[in-house]
């Protein structure tokens, strides 16, 4: 599929605009419709056309697949972290309150990076369920070239 | 539109069917308001799972199996189920009354409250993050466990056997060329 110019040509143009997309609505979810689950969707499916038309080997060079292991389980982590900090400072789990001084700004806060964590983690377990998928092909395509039955 | 996508036997047309349907929803949602949702269902629904399917496609075969006969059991638990489902709708308050269970219950605590509370225009955002932020957080391992599980899935090498070609004897090197050659054939038979 890479050879096809119309396609190059294209999704290099598209490819900035759907992951400029993506991080608008993740940043923009509380002022208007979106939030972490759509962002981390629309960001890897800027990565997931990337894969189509230039390859998964040279998609993977963007982001490996331990990095995306990493990073899957980090925003979880971010926003579990982000509940304890919260009982840390004198509050319940995932009470945003006691973070800032301000009440609406303590709530923005909290919000924001909540979504955050969710939408790196969607992201990069969609990107892992695709390379997962992607690569299975070529494994079998191995397997069955060197026909060793192990 | 149901109808097609079960009685087709190309999985390829019933996947692009699939991606359609999404996005009708999609564009019904945007009607009924909900920006979110329609968001979520277009790229998520419209989106990802397309994606996702045609990648498992691509390893299946394109077909599906013709099934001799009809299944009387399936065909009657179906009917019932559905006859029960529409019975139950009739005891569903009429749509949009201001005294609904949905209209009288948290709604307006969130739609009076969640502003001053938080300064989040956006009411679902603060719904989702911060009243039941608890609920998000469980969407989010959700989706991890959903990764892990892939992940333990296919991380396996596949094994000769798993590729539906068993070879007769135990193939010996004259014969590698041979075998290659079934190989190939085989492949374009999948696809």
């Amino acid at each position: 599929m890479s050879d096809n110019g119309i396609l190059r040509v294209v999704a290099r143009f598209l490819i900035p605009l759907i992951m400029l997309f993506g991080l608008y609505i993740q940043f923009h979810g509380e002022y208007s419709p979106g939030g972490g689950f759509q962002a981390g969707v629309v960001f890897a499916a800027g990565w997931i056309l990337f894969a189509l038309i230039y390859g998964l080997e040279n998609a993977l060079k963007v982001i490996s697949q331990r990095a995306m292991y990493v990073l899957a389980a980090a925003g979880v982590l971010l926003y579990a972290g982000v509940g304890l900090l919260g009982v840390l400072m004198g509050g319940r789990y995932l009470d945003f309150y006691p973070l800032l001084d301000s009440p609406h700004a303590a709530q923005q806060f909290g919000i924001i990076t909540v979504e955050f964590g969710v939408g790196v983690t969607v992201a990069t377990v969609v990107m892992l369920i695709y390379t997962m998928f992607a690569r299975r092909k070529s494994e079998w395509e191995a397997v069955l070239k060197d026909g060793d039955d192990r | 539109m149901a109808v097609a996508i079960v009685r087709v036997r190309d999985l390829f047309a019933a996947g692009m069917l699939f991606a359609i349907y999404s996005l009708l929803s999609a564009a019904l949602f945007t009607v009924l308001d909900a920006g979110d949702v329609a968001l979520t269902e277009a790229a998520v629904g419209a989106g990802i799972s397309t994606i996702l399917v045609l990648a498992v496609l691509a390893l299946a075969r394109r077909f599906e199996h013709p099934t001799g006969g009809h299944n009387l059991l399936a065909l009657t638990v179906v009917f019932i189920t559905g006859a029960v489902l529409i019975y139950a709708t009739l005891d569903l308050p009429e749509f949009g009354q201001p005294d609904n269970p949905a209209q009288v219950h948290v709604g307006p605590h969130y739609i009076e409250n969640s502003y001053t509370d938080m300064g989040v225009p956006n009411m679902v955002a603060a719904v989702l993050a911060s009243y039941r932020s608890i609920d998000t957080m469980g969407e989010a391992f959700v989706i991890l466990t959903a990764g892990i599980a892939v992940f333990a899935l296919l991380s396996v090498r596949p094994r000769r056997r798993q590729a539906g070609i068993v070879p007769r004897r135990p193939p010996r090197n004259d014969e590698e060329e041979d075998e290659k050659e079934a190989d190939t054939t085989g492949e374009k038979d999948n696809e």
